[in-house]
């Protein structure tokens, strides 16, 4: 550390020792600009620019100097200018600036003159470039030369002798501005290259870096090649691209190489790129196995995707040129040339050109099945990836048919995609599978058939079972997030044809049946409800189409359903099965199947007495099961009895009296059906109310008995309540009286000294009691009913 | 004070004018006391001639042996001061003994006078022509006065002039080619030519191309040589160094464009009188990071060209 700083702290002060030096002999050439003192303007701008000649500063102080010299130079070509308009032969100043004894302020001035020799035309402007660039040849050493040769570049720049240009000759000279600026880009770029081989090894990193803020300078003459109107395709075809790829291979230098190609790539038209793609190509394999070829390559392919973006126009050109195979063949042989490419190289190039063929031949879709099974074939026999770049670049490679296709169909048609996906690690896997899901879901694609089912599962088998190595248990929010995804991509499965249908919904099945215990919870479900959808669509078929001899019937599709939820019986989740059990149960109802239903609350009975045990969980299921039981009609007089029967008493037995109170009057409901004639019990409506009640009242004896204080009126009012929907019916057990009574006590209840206030009961009981009144006030039937109520 | 100086002063002044003085070229001319004087050039057999007017001190008059005016060329050797060697002495009378009373004007001519050797002022020897005037009297001495004349010789353009190309080298070390367009360059030439590097294994920090001139003097054991450096031309910065490269792929070349109007130069003289050789000498020189030197030099041959043609 110390020893860098010192050597920053040095070249900070060589660097004003040097715009001082500069400063000073610029004040001296302006006195003798002013005064038209041509021999002593020489003499000090010669001076003024020895201050250049220094080797002591990095690059980007030299720039900082030379940009100071720039700058006077221009003030020192506008007096040349005058110079020559006030009788001054140019090609006198020509040779007289050629006097100075040091070259490098030699060359500045040369060229600063030459400047104004071209402008003035007593020279065809060719011949004065050619001599320049020639002369240029004297500064060998690398930092200068790069700066002088820049200096060149950049006064010449408007000068060249381009078509249309002002500075164009008789004939052919576009031929000598290529030629020109073709000669100064290699000597730059030789310059720059010997820059890495100078000075001590150990200062390479340090010199790689401050080539790296010099590489502008050399790219700028391509820039200034592109920019030149006469280089037509057929000139850039013939001998602009060839003489630049000779300098970039024959340097043999990385870092240039890298560079520049990345440059002809970026500065030269598409159409340009597309008609000498083979050219271009050709030379990557000979770079330095060190290249980031691959990068250089996908940019090139990147470029060309966005090309044949542009337009559809533009298509026909790359049916012409064969673009695809020839990319391809100098992918191969890249590839081959470079053995130690690492594999995150290679995928970014079968991704860049999976990009490329995609945006191109979107109809070919073995061209992509080739782009994946050569990768397929780089990737097999090795390890599973681990390298995070590279399975970055594996997502990119298969996520982009999807996106492109927006069909997953496409996809699974490629029979090299799920090999690829085999040579993924178990995380990339996951990942992958998740993209694929995401997609599906993204553009609703509809996959019908149970053989595309089966190779998307297979293909996102990630997601559906545990991976070798894959065993940690904890549900965290990643895992449910996948989950839902995959229960989402269950419900999307369609098929028009119930046999089809029923065979995805086997396989599905089959695949989600190995996930495990802990995505059984979310996979089943789906597949359940997809099922149930199934058998209602059936349903509503066979009104038409009765006789077919299908062998889809909702009889096979409920066995199978059956199959499916005893899959959850190995994991303690007996809720989420009863809940299943009665999903079906209503299912089987609509078909009018008794014994497949009654199988089902008797698997769902089973449950409940088994396997819940948690007083919370009874109390909700046991009101789960009052409402299915309620809306059933296929049950017989038998069945039925024995099943509400059962449900009371589960009701009865709860643990909390609240909940036993509660349930049992919701039980009041499976004897009174107001579209079924024969579901009409009162007497067994009001027995249930008339028990509600009863326990209603141990629980404010228990209250008393356990506080000293009596519990809410809630319970009472919610019976209250029950009486009257039942009384509003017309059941005939529920009497006035009845009604009367119960308001007189809960009343009671809630003036009694010991009753606490509830503002909830209060507010309860008011509006029951506004309802009764509303009904009175509406008169008719039911109006007449309450007008019976009295308090 | 006046007075006293007035008493050693000549007793007349001397003028002597050229025919054509008035439109002939001159050029400046150091003198030994520093000061830089503007002379009349002549060349090789041309007439001189003109006026010599002597007009004695106010109202003095001069009496004298006879009035004389020579021609000398002369070779003066600087480490043998004050022995002049005539190559050439031409002598007019202009008058018999007499006395001048007032101002009086003698015309003189040396009709196609021989003058092969260029006037030149070296490190150690000087060629000069003069024009000496004497007024030789009994007493006091003679007065005598001088006037300096340059002679130039031009020459015709040489009917053959070769390019010089050699090559040199320290063997695995340095390999170069070098080309000069000519060998022999007039005064206002240009020097153009390439230097091709073919092989560079030492770090080269820059190159001169130097203008050497080499004066000898004397003969035998009495020889005198001085080398004098008269221009100092940067060719190239840095090198075209590359390491680990095979020398055949491998080939760079440096233009070389030296103007010689700048410098004072001087063709070559070879063998002047027996007495001295002025010879002109393109030194290339390689200079390495740790300052020393490697250099190849070759002579060339300066010569005037009539600057009207």
């Amino acid at each position: 550390m110390m020893i860098s700083d010192g050597v920053a702290e040095d070249e900070e002060k060589w660097l004003s020792a040097g715009i001082a030096g500069l400063q000073q002999n610029a004040f001296h050439m302006h006195r003798a600009l002013d005064s038209n003192n041509l021999k002593d303007a020489l003499k000090y701008s010669a001076q003024m620019l020895s201050e250049l000649r220094t080797s002591r500063l990095s690059p980007h102080k030299y720039y900082e100097l030379y940009m100071r010299a720039f700058d006077e130079l221009r003030k020192l070509e506008i007096f040349f200018k005058e110079e020559t308009s006030r009788g001054c032969s140019i090609v006198e100043l020509y040779e007289l600036v050629q006097h100075a004894g040091n070259i490098l302020p030699r060359l500045y001035l040369l060229c600063t003159v030459g400047s104004v020799y071209i402008k003035s035309k007593e020279a065809p402007a060719k011949d004065v470039l050619k001599d320049l660039v020639e002369m240029c040849r004297g500064i060998q050493h690398p930092l200068r030369g790069l700066f002088l040769r820049s200096y060149l570049s950049q006064v010449s720049r408007d000068k060249l002798p381009d078509i249309g240009s002002e500075y164009e000759g008789d004939a052919d000279t576009v031929m000598d501005a290529v030629e020109f600026v073709l000669q100064n880009f290699t000597e730059m770029n030789k310059l720059w290259v010997r820059m890495q081989h100078q000075g001590p090894a150990r200062e390479k990193d340090k010199r790689g870096k401050e080539r790296g803020e010099l590489r502008d300078l050399v790219g700028k003459n391509l820039h200034v090649l592109s920019q030149i109107e006469g280089v037509d395709l057929e000139m850039y075809k013939e001998t602009v691209l060839p003489r630049v790829l000779e300098q970039v291979v024959n340097c043999k230098d990385e870092l240039a190489q890298y560079y520049l190609m990345d440059c002809i790539i970026q500065v030269f038209p598409d159409e340009y790129h597309l008609q000498t793609l083979e050219t271009l190509l050709s030379a990557c394999p000979q770079l330095q196995s060190s290249v980031d070829v691959e990068t250089v390559l996908s940019r090139l392919m990147e470029r060309l995707s966005n090309y044949a973006a542009s337009g559809s126009e533009v298509l026909p050109e790359f049916f012409q040129v064969e673009a695809f195979a020839k990319l391809n063949n100098a992918i191969g042989k890249v590839i081959e040339a470079q053995e130690d490419m690492p594999i995150a190289g290679v995928v970014t190039l079968y991704a860049s050109l999976l990009t490329f063929t995609l945006q191109v031949h979107p109809d070919r879709l073995d061209y992509i099945d080739q782009i994946l099974g050569a990768c397929v074939k780089k990737l097999s026999g090795r390890e599973k990836l681990n390298d995070s770049k590279a399975t970055k670049q594996i997502v990119a490679l298969l996520s982009a048919p999807l996106e492109k296709y927006k069909d997953i169909d496409t996809a699974l048609n490629l029979s090299n995609y799920p090999r690829i996906m085999e040579c993924l690690n178990d995380g990339t896997h996951k990942e992958m599978a998740n993209v694929i899901v995401q997609n599906i879901m993204k553009n609703k694609t509809c996959i019908s058939t149970a053989e595309k089912v089966d190779a998307l599962f297979e293909l996102i088998k990630g997601l559906i079972r545990d991976l070798d190595g894959d065993t940690h248990d904890e549900l965290d929010e990643d895992f449910i997030e996948e989950q839902n995804s995959v229960a989402r991509l269950i419900q999307i499965l369609h098929s028009d044809d119930p046999e089809e249908m029923l065979k995805v919904i086997q396989t599905v099945r089959k695949h989600i049946l190995t996930g495990g215990r802990k995505r059984l919870p979310y996979t089943v479900p789906p597949l359940i409800f997809s099922s149930l959808k199934l058998v209602r669509r059936l349903e509503k078929q066979e009104e038409n189409v009765s006789d077919d001899e299908a062998s889809t019937t909702p009889k096979k599709i409920f066995q199978l359903v059956t199959q499916t939820i005893e899959a959850l019986t190995s994991i303690p989740v007996p809720e989420l099965a009863l809940g299943l059990y009665l999903q079906c149960a209503e299912a089987a109802n609509d078909c009018d199947l008794e014994p497949v239903a009654y199988e089902f609350f008797t698997q769902a009975y089973i449950l409940y007495e088994e396997e819940i045990t948690d007083s919370k969980t009874q109390v909700t299921s046991i009101h789960l099961i009052i409402g299915t039981l309620q809306r059933m009609h296929v049950f017989g007089v038998e069945n039925r009895d024995a099943l509400t029967h059962k449900a009371t008493g589960y009701s009865a037995k709860l643990l909390k009296k609240p909940d036993q109170c509660r349930a049992v009057y919701a039980c009041s409901h499976l004897f009174w059906l107001d579209d079924h004639d024969n579901i009409r019990d009162g007497e067994r409506v009001l027995l249930c109310l008339k028990r509600a009640l009863r326990i209603a009242n141990a629980v404010q004896q228990m209250a008393n008995a356990t506080r000293g204080s009596s519990g809410s009126a809630l319970l009472f009012i919610e019976i209250l309540n029950k009486y009257l929907y039942f009384y509003e019916k017309g059941v005939s057990q529920i009497t006035v009286e009845s009604i009367q009574d119960l308001i007189k006590l809960i009343r009671n209840e809630m003036q009694g000294d010991a009753s606490p206030s509830d503002p909830a009961a209060d507010a309860f009981l008011a509006s029951t009691l506004r309802y009764i009144q509303f009904q009175k006030d509406k008169g008719g039937a039911v109006g007449d009913k309450y007008m019976l109520i009295t308090d | 004070m006046n007075y006293i100086i007035g008493a050693f002063k000549p007793a007349c002044s001397i003028t002597i004018s050229l025919a054509d003085g008035k439109s002939r070229k001159q050029v400046a001319l150091k003198k030994e006391n520093g000061k830089t004087v503007l002379i009349p050039v002549f060349h090789n057999q041309e007439t001189i001639s003109g006026k010599i007017s002597i007009e004695p001190i106010s109202g003095k008059k001069v009496e004298h042996n006879g009035i004389k005016i020579e021609l000398l060329g002369q070779i003066e050797m600087y480490f043998d001061r004050g022995n002049f060697y005539d190559f050439t002495s031409l002598v007019r009378e202009l008058d018999i003994p007499g006395e001048i009373y007032e101002r009086k004007t003698f015309p003189f001519e040396f009709p196609t006078v021989e003058m092969p050797y260029e006037t030149y002022n070296g490190a150690n020897v000087r060629l000069r022509y003069v024009l000496k005037v004497s007024i030789s009297r009994n007493y006091g001495g003679s007065i005598v006065e001088y006037q300096d004349f340059v002679v130039r010789n031009d020459s015709p353009p040489p009917s053959i002039n070769n390019s010089i190309k050699m090559e040199v080298g320290i063997e695995d070390c340095l390999h170069i080619e070098f080309e000069y367009n000519k060998s022999k360059y007039h005064l206002k030439d240009v020097i153009v030519g390439k230097i091709y590097f073919l092989l560079v294994r030492i770090k080269i920090k820059n190159m001169d191309l130097e203008i050497r001139r080499r004066e000898s003097t004397g003969s035998g054991t009495n020889t005198h040589v001085e080398t004098e450096t008269l221009a100092k031309f940067e060719l190239m910065d840095g090198a075209p160094v590359r390491e680990k490269v095979s020398p055949v792929t491998f080939s760079e070349s440096i233009p070389v464009r030296l103007f010689l109007s700048p410098y004072e130069l001087a063709p070559t003289y070879l063998n002047i009188n027996n007495k001295f050789s002025v010879k002109y000498y393109l030194n290339l020189v390689l200079v390495d990071e740790e300052d020393r030197r490697y250099f190849k030099q070759q002579e060339i041959t300066m010569y005037r060209l009539s600057e009207t043609s």
